[in-house]
């Protein structure tokens, strides 16, 4: 019995003791190259829309269609996976990862019919930020409302 | 006691019941790994030519059983019983592959331990005289496993290096009173121990807990000692938690060490293979045992095995609730004779 040896509150914290840890720093450094590269591009796409004459906001709103675009072509290609094995929180945080984790769950769930498959399920993933980030803003916008 | 009982939760069977044939199919990444060559069949993709990965899981059950009973000259009506599972709700995999068997089926659940609940299942019902031929099995699917249990494949989400990689493949066993091969002597079945492990990317840490529980009852309950074993082998602890099995069972004054593997290190090259602290699954037990295992028996370069397969007893539910894992191992004594 393991029990006699140890308790249960014994045995996670020796569990944990065995447990390798992940290389924080190694991924850190990833994280920050890989994540940093997209932006760049992000920016470059920017400039490039700035110098053929269109205006900063629209620039803007291009840009993140066009690295959406990427983002999902990417994931059908099946290489973001290995990207975000790679990179971690670098191909997350950046919009890049937002497209990827609704369009994965819909190519996952493809077999389920485009009604409770695909549709039902593209936001397993995204859902719970779509819910928080628009109640956050809507939280903000009316401390706005009132403060201003 | 029961007639057939060695201590507390022992069986020792009584009558013959031998191993008379053995098949395995594998996906790719593990037809790759160092015990490639011993597998049946090797699938080029894990589709399979199939619709679905659930399809193909239950192809790969199919087409086991099928590989089994050909290898023994056996046709369905000579089974009795059919016993598998596997992960999926339901358990699906063996549902649909065996649908079409035409063998009386018992579906069962022991996570990646259903290997070696089916085979004690099995071998009692032959010891017990209910049947003359049993076929154990099981499979499992990574990418099938993947979508019930974590995340979209295609997501880019990085894995912890204690999580473990889902064996892709089915691998079963004919159980008979007849016929030479290696012979079940012992079964020591499992009961579910929780440490409060909460991590369920830490399975092996889990379920070593359970592995020592099962073991060290299986020496106490039959007087034997490891050195009796030429190979004891734990299902899918990984590398996390065969240090911890090792650890423990020193503790409780059985040293393994030299004798010990666990079938989640031995079917991927971890360093080269990118699967962390091993393989898991069902089919990982399932595919080591009915490949390796069985062909070096019968070379008769292993003659005593303890076969004790692991499971974690969680469900994507369960964790979500912030419940820890309960786990299980059975074990299973397997001897030339």
């Amino acid at each position: 019995m393991v029990q006699n040896i140890m308790t249960k509150k014994e045995y996670q914290k020796y569990a944990e003791s065995k447990s390798p840890k992940s290389k924080l720093f190694r991924n850190i450094i990833r994280a920050f190259w890989v994540g940093g590269m997209i932006c760049v591009l992000g920016q470059l796409f920017t400039n490039l829309l700035k110098n053929m004459g269109v205006d900063m906001e629209e620039a803007g709103s291009i840009t993140s269609i066009i690295m959406i675009f990427l983002g999902i072509l990417f994931t059908g290609l099946n290489v973001y996976d290995e990207l975000g094995r790679y990179a971690g929180a670098g191909s997350t945080v950046p919009i890049t990862g937002f497209a990827n984790s609704i369009v994965s769950p819909a190519m996952e769930f493809k077999s389920e019919g485009y009604i409770m498959g695909v549709g039902a399920k593209m936001f397993v993933i995204a859902g719970p930020v779509l819910v928080y980030g628009i109640l956050a803003s809507v939280v903000v916008g009316v401390l706005y409302y009132l403060i201003k | 006691m029961a007639e057939k009982s060695a201590g507390n939760r022992t069986v020792k069977l009584k009558s013959h019941v031998s191993i008379v044939s053995a098949a395995s199919i594998v996906g790719p990444k593990e037809g790759m790994g160092p015990l490639g060559r011993y597998f049946d069949v090797i699938i080029e993709d894990e589709m399979w030519g199939e619709k679905s990965w659930e399809k193909a899981e239950s192809k790969l059950v199919k087409e086991t059983i099928s590989k089994i009973l050909n290898k023994s000259k056996k046709s369905p009506a000579d089974i009795n019983f059919v016993i598998s599972g596997d992960l999926l709700n339901q358990c699906i995999g063996s549902n649909f592959g065996l649908r079409d068997s035409g063998i009386p089926f018992l579906g069962i659940y022991g996570a990646c331990s259903t290997m070696g609940e089916s085979m004690i299942i099995g071998s009692m019902l032959i010891d017990g005289g209910f049947a003359d031929n049993v076929v154990c099995m099981t499979s499992s699917h990574f990418c099938s496993a993947e979508k019930q249990f974590r995340f979209p494949l295609e997501l880019g989400v990085q894995r912890p290096p204690t999580a473990q990689w889902t064996v892709t493949g089915a691998g079963g066993v004919l159980l008979s009173n007849e016929g030479p091969g290696p012979v079940i002597t012992y079964l020591t079945t499992g009961k579910i121990v929780d440490m409060g492990i909460k991590d369920a990317n830490n399975m092996g840490a889990a379920m070593a807990p359970a592995a020592v529980d099962t073991i060290s009852t299986h020496f106490k309950d039959t007087g034997l000692s490891p050195e009796y074993y030429d190979l004891i082998l734990t299902g899918d602890l990984g590398a996390v938690g065969k240090s911890i099995c090792e650890d423990l069972l020193k503790r409780e004054g059985f040293n393994i060490s030299e004798r010990y593997n666990d079938c989640g290190l031995m079917i991927y090259d971890r360093k080269k293979q990118d699967t962390h602290a091993g393989g898991s699954g069902c089919g990982c037990s399932a595919t080591v045992l009915a490949g390796y295992i069985y062909q070096e028996m019968q070379k008769g370069n292993l003659n005593k095995i303890l076969f004790v397969p692991t499971g974690a007893l969680l469900s994507p539910i369960s964790t979500q609730q912030g419940e820890s894992i309960p786990c299980i191992a059975h074990a299973v004594s397997i001897e030339n004779r």
